[in-house]
């Protein structure tokens, strides 16, 4: 059984907080939603809600990691991103202070609450502020591990967590560095860079295009800053077209960091799919998935199109 | 108290050469929190310049960050680095900001310079340290016009709900900012009474009085956290600069400097 990001999450904080006393976990008013409740239950002294006040919180956590401690702060995506971005940018990563955000319910996979929560920029929000590590798990195994390594990093780390449950697709032993891409499967003729949701996706376009007698690399970039530039580059000499495939607007995500790298290269055809432009509406998350061409059907047209 | 009219004086003419050898920078506002500064560093704050990262250190939040001029005035007094420093304030390569960098300037506990955050980060950091059993206190300077800014109210919020009586802010309560007066601009009604409806033990005091500072810094709470609304003249000290908004962020000419700081001598 899958089990959503979110959960793991939650679940991941108790075994860090376990760990490492210095961790302490701040909300505003969304932890039963972020999962922070979980941790909450568990060390009870260690959680802060600051109420429905995401700057707020964010700068309580900046008085937490001057005073030592490692503080992960939480809420939606949209709000955390969004509502508290200067507090971000001034408080924390102008310091390159030592703050952790597991930001959920991200992309359109939040669903039926529609346009106004569902965060396709946040990416692009954290992307251009200098010391920001970004990491996008793909599956709960992943999460876990992303959870781990944020807080081995001296410096603030946005974590993406989306809501959905989902399978994992990686494995206790997957390696998880940040800044080092997992190639997922290696191919010659397309690579489809993927992050977050957006790699199951990948996969199941690569087996299609498989079938159809065109060899696909898959790469899972779960770092979108620092970004694998090593990896992009070989795919770039090795294949004849890149496809980025992200639940998040094309503009300043995955697909914009990825085309920066690629810059200035020759080599592969480059696409982006992700979301065109737009802002997002209520749904139940599979069916935004197909209004916005976030398919395993779409991602491997767009690659046959660039052949 | 005679020497702290003697040490304003010098502050304010090093505030004062700062701010006209770099043709820039908030004088207006600088000049209003001296002797609320003063009162807190020398004092009341628990502090060691020649050790300032004590983790056992009372804190200082300049909320209020474009009145840096003061705080590194004070700073360089104090020994945190050379009086010399002062001279090169907004410079290129220099370690003196136009607003506070705790990355760059020793002494200095908490960037701020946009409005608001000052105060929430105040908040955390009293936070933090009851949530590490530290007993030292954490001292916020805001400005007026600054209270404009829901996150002021957010903190203020959160720092009675946690009961942070180890948390001090004060308000350099001198009725203009940059457009104009509080009123005109945005009314603050009266503030005084908000942060009591917002669960803080409030006092009142003349913000150019050291004795009265420290007396309402030194007041004993408990369970609450404190605010002292310090009565103060924008541009204090100089006289064509007291009581008008217009000298909030200008530089002073040849002529005006060097009134300014005739000023400044003592008799």
């Amino acid at each position: 059984m899958g089990k959503s990001l979110r959960v793991a999450y939650g679940e991941a904080l108790i075994k860090l907080g376990k760990e490492n006393e210095k961790v302490v976990v701040l909300d505003a008013d969304l932890a039963h939603a972020t999962q922070t409740a979980m941790f909450q239950a568990e060390y009870p002294d260690r959680h802060f809600n600051l109420g429905i006040a995401e700057a707020d919180m964010v700068c309580a956590a900046v008085g937490f990691a001057h005073t030592g401690f490692i503080p992960f702060a939480s809420t939606f995506a949209l709000f955390g991103a969004g509502h508290a971005y200067e507090q971000i940018r001034n408080s924390v990563c102008y310091t390159n202070c030592n703050v952790k955000f597991g930001f959920s319910h991200s992309g359109l996979s939040v669903g039926e609450d529609g346009g106004s929560h569902q965060s396709i920029e946040d990416i692009a929000l954290m992307r251009v502020l200098p010391h920001m590590t970004i990491l996008v798990p793909c599956d709960p195994a992943e999460t876990e591990k992303a959870v781990f390594a944020a807080a081995k990093i001296d410096g603030p780390v946005y974590i993406r967590v989306a809501r959905p449950v989902c399978e994992d697709i990686t494995t206790a032993d997957t390696p998880f560095i940040p800044g080092k891409a997992n190639v997922m499967k290696e191919g010659s003729d397309v690579c489809l860079i993927a992050c977050g949701l957006m790699v199951p996706v990948a996969l199941k376009a690569a087996e299609e295009l498989e079938s159809q007698g065109i060899s696909t690399a898959v790469v899972n970039m779960h770092t979108i800053k620092p970004i694998d530039e090593d990896v992009i580059l070989k795919m770039n000499e090795n294949c004849k077209a890149i496809v980025t495939v992200e639940e998040h607007s094309i503009i300043g995500g995955l697909g914009s960091a990825v085309s920066e790298v690629l810059a200035g290269h020759n080599g592969a055809k480059f696409a982006r799919v992700g979301i065109q432009d737009k802002f997002g509406k209520s749904g139940k998350p599979d069916q935004l998935f197909e209004a916005y061409g976030l398919t395993a059907e779409n991602v491997a047209a767009t690659a046959k199109g660039l052949l | 108290m005679m020497q702290y009219e003697k040490k304003a004086k010098e502050l304010r003419a090093e505030i004062l050469k700062m701010l006209y050898a770099c043709q820039s920078g908030h004088p207006g506002g600088s000049l209003s929190c001296v002797e609320m500064l003063m009162a807190l560093y020398y004092e009341v704050m628990k502090i060691d310049p020649k050790n300032p990262q004590d983790p056992d250190r009372d804190r200082f939040v300049l909320s209020k960050g474009h009145a840096c001029p003061t705080l590194y005035a004070i700073l360089a007094d104090l020994g945190y680095f050379p009086k010399e420093d002062l001279a090169n304030l907004r410079q290129i390569d220099s370690h003196l900001q136009g607003h506070p960098d705790c990355c760059k300037t020793p002494g200095v506990d908490m960037n701020t310079g946009s409005l608001g955050q000052g105060a929430a980060l105040a908040m955390g950091l009293a936070l933090a340290a009851k949530h590490a059993k530290k007993d030292y206190k954490v001292y916020a300077v805001l400005g007026d016009g600054e209270c404009q800014e829901g996150l002021v109210w957010e903190a203020a919020m959160a720092s009675a709900h946690y009961k942070l009586d180890n948390l001090v802010f004060m308000l350099d309560h001198n009725g203009l900012q940059i457009d104009g007066s509080n009123d005109e601009v945005m009314g603050l009604g009266d503030i005084t009474k908000k942060f009591e409806a917002f669960g803080f033990e409030c006092f009142t005091v003349d913000g150019h009085d050291i004795d009265t500072i420290v007396a309402a810094l030194k007041a004993p709470v408990s369970g609450k956290p404190k605010f002292i609304c310090c009565e103060t003249v924008k541009g204090k000290g100089v006289s064509f600069m007291e009581n008008v908004f217009g000298w909030h962020g200008s530089p002073m000419n040849k002529e005006q400097f060097e009134k300014a700081l005739s000023e400044q001598e003592v008799q």
